[in-house]
């Protein structure tokens, strides 16, 4: 990474020649830009975690803060809640959906638009404008996109009583089409950028020895993707499982309490109702060791059928 | 036309060039080709409906709305005034998303240097825990943080939203800037060192010029992060004058006894959105480039 001291040039004072005084010189200056990165990891993230896991053990309501120890009472009620498992079956089943459609699309868009010409950089831009987009502005747009009174279907969903948001599915679709319309032309991004390092010239042997479309995709383009594949997955599945904004703006958890993620669960336990620190910092624990096995587990995933 | 070549010129990376030819503008290559124009245009159009439509909505006549008959802005009129002014709004929005941008940018820049250009014991452990960030829910943070941020007199303030959306924003700006930094060749920067100049002289005057590409993907999406951030705000802002835009269009769809102004939301939607297209359409090789950027590390 550094230069070796061979490659350091003369500097012009003759004591820095020493080499551990130069060394000591390279670590203080490289601590000099470092530190500033330090200082917000510390104290923006390490100490968080950290505190985290005390509120986790301890009695903590919002309001009068720190009232002592009390492990496992926390981690108790929190899987004792009466959403816990609910919103870890939707949080998942939405998981799923989003992956299959965005990782499909995704790599659909950039085969649709992926050798160069005006056509295809308009069809790519328009692609991409959603995903410049908050979360935020896009379920609002969706939330009034959506509405029996406002939206541009509210006459057929009048006529014949349909509904976006009112049934559980309804719901959890209607979410997940916001959801490929803001994120697909990220995905098929990171599809094309994968696309581009695939060799020309394999394309040519194989259009040389008669093979199909079809043929060249899954013999060729499929498993030279597996590195983009995978990491397009972990983001999407990552993103999925802490999906908040989409269900608090759009669906606000219902119809039913049907459509409330894990995430909407910790938000409301820490700040709506029940205003327990203390549960929803055992909450976000449980979360956080879960998407740690659920990472490691797709990267030994990718890895074992990399070598296979 | 000129957007259609603009396009393309922006957007190289993702290209590859024409493998099979395109078919020579014969009537049999138009009719060949028009399934494929019809099914793509097809896809285009679904993508920028909603966009169009919300546009077009927030300056059409809706019953229930600031704008009851005819065309006009009678729903940007409803947002201006709401609660404290969007104006107010605005800037609280536009002074944190800036704050995020110099604070990553300075941070970065300063990191990005030192991990690609120095050793020093520590570093790689400081690396990882930045990359780590990206691993740990948001919530999971956020919390504690709520906690922490009140103790140190910064609850209810923007200046703590853009401290907490810096960290969340550097492990992409971080990694950015060192490969940016590692481009450059080396001999550049130690001609400088041998010239005299101190380490910062050649960070200042040499480098950065250097890395400037690097600089603008970093302070876009930072930028367009913190501009777009719902989470953090909605949990370390109570103050509804400190509030910043995205919450303020979120609350704004109940006012009066729960009936909802959707008028108001699509202007405020417009509002929200205008800025972020508006880069992107500028800046859009800087965008693709933080993705390149994303695919090398995986």
């Amino acid at each position: 990474m550094s230069a070796q001291p061979a490659t350091v040039p003369q500097l012009p004072r003759v004591r820095d020649q020493r080499p551990a005084r130069r060394r000591l010189r390279r670590s203080t200056r490289g601590w000099a830009y470092a530190w500033p990165t330090a200082l917000f990891v510390l104290l923006l993230f390490v100490l968080p975690l950290g505190l985290v896991l005390r509120m986790s053990a301890s009695k903590w309501p919002l309001l009068s803060g720190d009232q002592g120890i009390n492990f496992p009472d926390n981690y108790r009620k929190a899987v004792s809640n009466r959403f816990f498992a609910e919103s870890i079956t939707f949080t998942l089943k939405y998981t799923v959906l989003a992956t299959v459609l965005l990782i499909a699309l995704g790599l659909g868009l950039a085969l649709l638009v992926q050798e160069s010409s005006r056509w295809k950089g308009l069809l790519r831009a328009s692609f991409l404008v959603p995903s410049a987009l908050g979360l935020a502005s896009a379920s609002l747009l969706f939330y009034v996109l959506y509405s029996p009174l406002a939206g541009p279907f509210a006459p057929t969903m009048r006529r014949f009583g349909l509904t976006f948001l009112g049934s559980p599915d309804a719901a959890l679709f209607s979410t997940l089409f916001l959801i490929v319309w803001r994120y697909a032309g990220f995905y098929m991004l990171l599809m094309l950028v994968g696309l581009q390092s695939i060799p020309t010239e394999l394309y040519e042997a194989a259009r040389v020895d008669g093979a199909g479309r079809w043929d060249t995709f899954r013999r060729i383009t499929l498993p030279l993707l597996r590195p983009t594949l995978a990491l397009t997955t972990i983001l999407c599945v990552t993103g999925s499982l802490l999906a908040f904004e989409q269900f608090y703006i759009l669906t606000k958890g219902g119809p039913d309490n049907s459509t409330i993620t894990v995430v909407q669960l910790i938000y409301s336990m820490a700040f709506q109702g029940q205003n327990d620190l203390g549960v929803a910092g055992s909450l976000s624990v449980i979360v956080l060791l879960a998407l740690v096995v659920v990472n490691v587990v797709q990267l030994r995933a990718f890895r074992t059928s990399d070598e296979s | 036309m000129t957007i259609a070549s603009r396009t393309q010129l922006t957007l190289p990376e993702g290209g590859r060039p024409v493998r099979h030819g395109a078919p020579p503008t014969t009537l049999g290559g138009i009719a060949v080709r028009t399934p494929f124009w019809v099914f793509s245009g097809g896809l285009a159009v679904i993508f920028l409906f909603p966009l169009v439509w919300t546009a077009v909505a927030s300056v059409s006549p809706l019953a229930g709305t600031g704008q009851v008959k005819g065309w006009g802005f009678g729903n940007y009129t409803t947002l201006a005034h709401y609660q404290a002014g969007i104006w107010q709004y605005l800037a609280n929005s536009t002074f944190m998303s800036l704050l995020t941008v110099v604070l990553t940018l300075t941070v970065s820049t300063l990191g990005g240097y030192a991990f690609a250009r120095f050793r020093f014991p520590g570093k790689n452990l400081l690396f990882m825990l930045t990359l780590a960030i990206l691993m740990v829910p948001y919530a999971t943070v956020l919390i504690p943080l709520y906690v922490l941020l009140n103790k140190v007199g910064l609850q209810n303030s923007l200046v703590g939203v853009s401290l907490v959306l810096t960290m969340f924003q550097l492990p992409f700006s971080t990694f950015m800037m060192r490969i940016s930094f590692e481009s450059v060749p080396r001999e550049l920067d130690e001609a400088a060192l041998v010239d005299g100049c101190s380490s910062f002289m050649a960070l200042r005057r040499v480098l950065l010029p250097a890395v400037t590409p690097g600089l603008i993907t970093v302070g876009l999406f930072a930028f367009l992060a913190a501009w777009n951030d719902f989470f953090a705000p909605l949990i370390l802002i109570n103050d509804s004058d400190r509030m910043t835009l995205p919450l303020a269009v979120s609350n704004l769809r109940v006012q009066v006894q729960g009936v909802i102004d959707y008028g108001a939301t699509e202007a405020g939607v417009v509002v929200l959105a205008l800025p972020c297209i508006l880069l992107f359409l500028l800046l859009q090789r800087h965008y693709v480039r933080g993705f390149m950027s994303g695919a090398l590390k995986g």
